[in-house]
């Protein structure tokens, strides 16, 4: 039961192979779950808008530029009876401590704060996971939030949102998220009311 | 060595976490609460037991001057593997435990286990100090887990115990050492009365 010998030729060829093996397994379980993946997030998706929308018949969504930051946040914009009632803004920050930070945020018409809801993070567990809803019912705070009254940011910084303990940094970048979608709001918000079409 | 005492060894005498002192980052990292250590213990031991196995099952074709870059690429393999596995079939758990699951490639106890004893067994035994060794970290994890959240939120699995906030340290990194560090002790007098 000798090991193969340590030549160049059967490292190399051996590595070869571990590493070729690897990918192909990889590749072959990627191809495998990636359908049931985009529909379990697409789920997550329909059902972070049903949370923070009143109830609606017809849904738009649309990409727009935020006033800060690099990459196109997603409206959806739902209507009843062809009016307006809320619009639900994914957006996201990078002011998480662990990458990147996705919520979907609801607006009424006006820029009320219906809910907001943590769509995808990597903050610490026990911690910076207070941000989700089956957590801890830290975020129930910006139910009815009027950002155009009061200040989005944690309580250290003068705003008016209370913090997590032990995870400053998370409830500041959450805070960051949510504004981003609510100046966007603001900027755009003529349009997306005013604007009769829909396609 | 049975097969059974190879079982056993992962839980009191050789526990990863309380005698071997492996795999200390996710041990105090991810245990601020019961769920949170058992949901990391058994992803681990999942892990584990798939990498003993292969690594078992290739140590013959592996020449020793390499065998340390092989078996981290089965390893991260497995757990790329579980990753994808879990969001796409069990969102739910992922959910919980999905930020856990790129922490296992780091855990020093899989590859340990592959070194020093896989690489040295049939697969079969392989299998079962794996299954054992993963139990151990898991039940470990779990009551680390479990004491932190019992002195930190007062609460057990989620079911509140007492009213109150706790003391937060427990819940906080400093609260890990000196949990683990009593649990170390406790365990050192269980092994005693057991020689």
């Amino acid at each position: 039961m000798a090991n193969r010998e340590s030549t160049f030729a059967n490292m190399v060829i051996t590595l070869m192979v571990v590493a070729a093996a690897a990918s192909f397994t990889l590749a072959t379980v990627y191809n495998l779950t990636k359908g049931p993946i985009e529909r379990s997030r697409e789920a997550a998706r329909q059902q972070a808008i049903g949370m923070v929308l009143p109830e609606y018949d017809t849904l738009v969504t649309k990409k727009l530029m935020p006033v800060s930051g690099s990459d196109s946040l997603e409206f959806n914009i739902g209507y009843r009876d062809g009016e307006l009632v809320g619009v639900a803004v994914a957006t996201y920050t990078g002011m998480g401590y662990s990458g990147r930070i996705r919520a979907m945020v609801g607006f009424d018409p006006e820029g009320v704060i219906i809910d907001v809801v943590a769509l995808d993070h990597a903050e610490t567990p026990g911690l910076g996971d207070k941000i989700e809803k089956g957590k801890s019912d830290w975020s129930d705070q910006f139910q009815g939030f009027d950002p155009r009254e009061k200040t989005l940011k944690v309580r250290q910084d003068q705003g008016d949102v209370d913090g997590i303990t032990a995870a400053t940094i998370t409830a500041r970048a959450y805070c960051d998220a949510i504004d981003r979608a609510f100046q966007t709001f603001m900027a755009n918000k003529e349009n997306l009311i005013n604007k009769e079409e829909r396609n | 060595m049975g097969q059974l005492q190879n079982f056993t060894k992962g839980f009191i005498r050789d526990n990863p976490v309380f005698v071997l002192l492996l795999g200390l980052c996710p041990a105090l990292g991810v245990t601020t609460s019961a769920f949170n250590g058992l949901g990391m213990g058994l992803a681990t031991t999942f892990v584990l037991v798939s990498s003993n196995i292969v690594v078992s099952l290739i140590k013959n074709f592996i020449p020793s001057k390499v065998r340390i870059p092989c078996f981290i690429v089965v390893i991260a393999s497995f757990v790329t593997i579980v990753e994808l596995v879990m969001e796409a079939f069990m969102p739910a758990l992922f959910e919980s435990l999905g930020l856990f699951i790129p922490l296992i490639v780091v855990n020093c106890l899989v590859m340990g286990r592959a070194e020093a004893f896989a690489r040295k067994n049939v697969a079969w035994s392989a299998l079962v100090d794996g299954l054992g060794m993963g139990l151990g970290f898991a039940f470990a994890l779990t009551l680390l887990g479990g004491v932190r959240e019992i002195f930190g939120a007062g609460e057990i699995f989620g079911l509140s115990l007492f009213a109150g906030d706790g003391m937060l340290v427990f819940v906080l990194a400093p609260g890990a050492f000196i949990g683990l560090g009593y649990l170390v002790a406790l365990n050192n007098i269980v092994k005693k009365k057991l020689a």
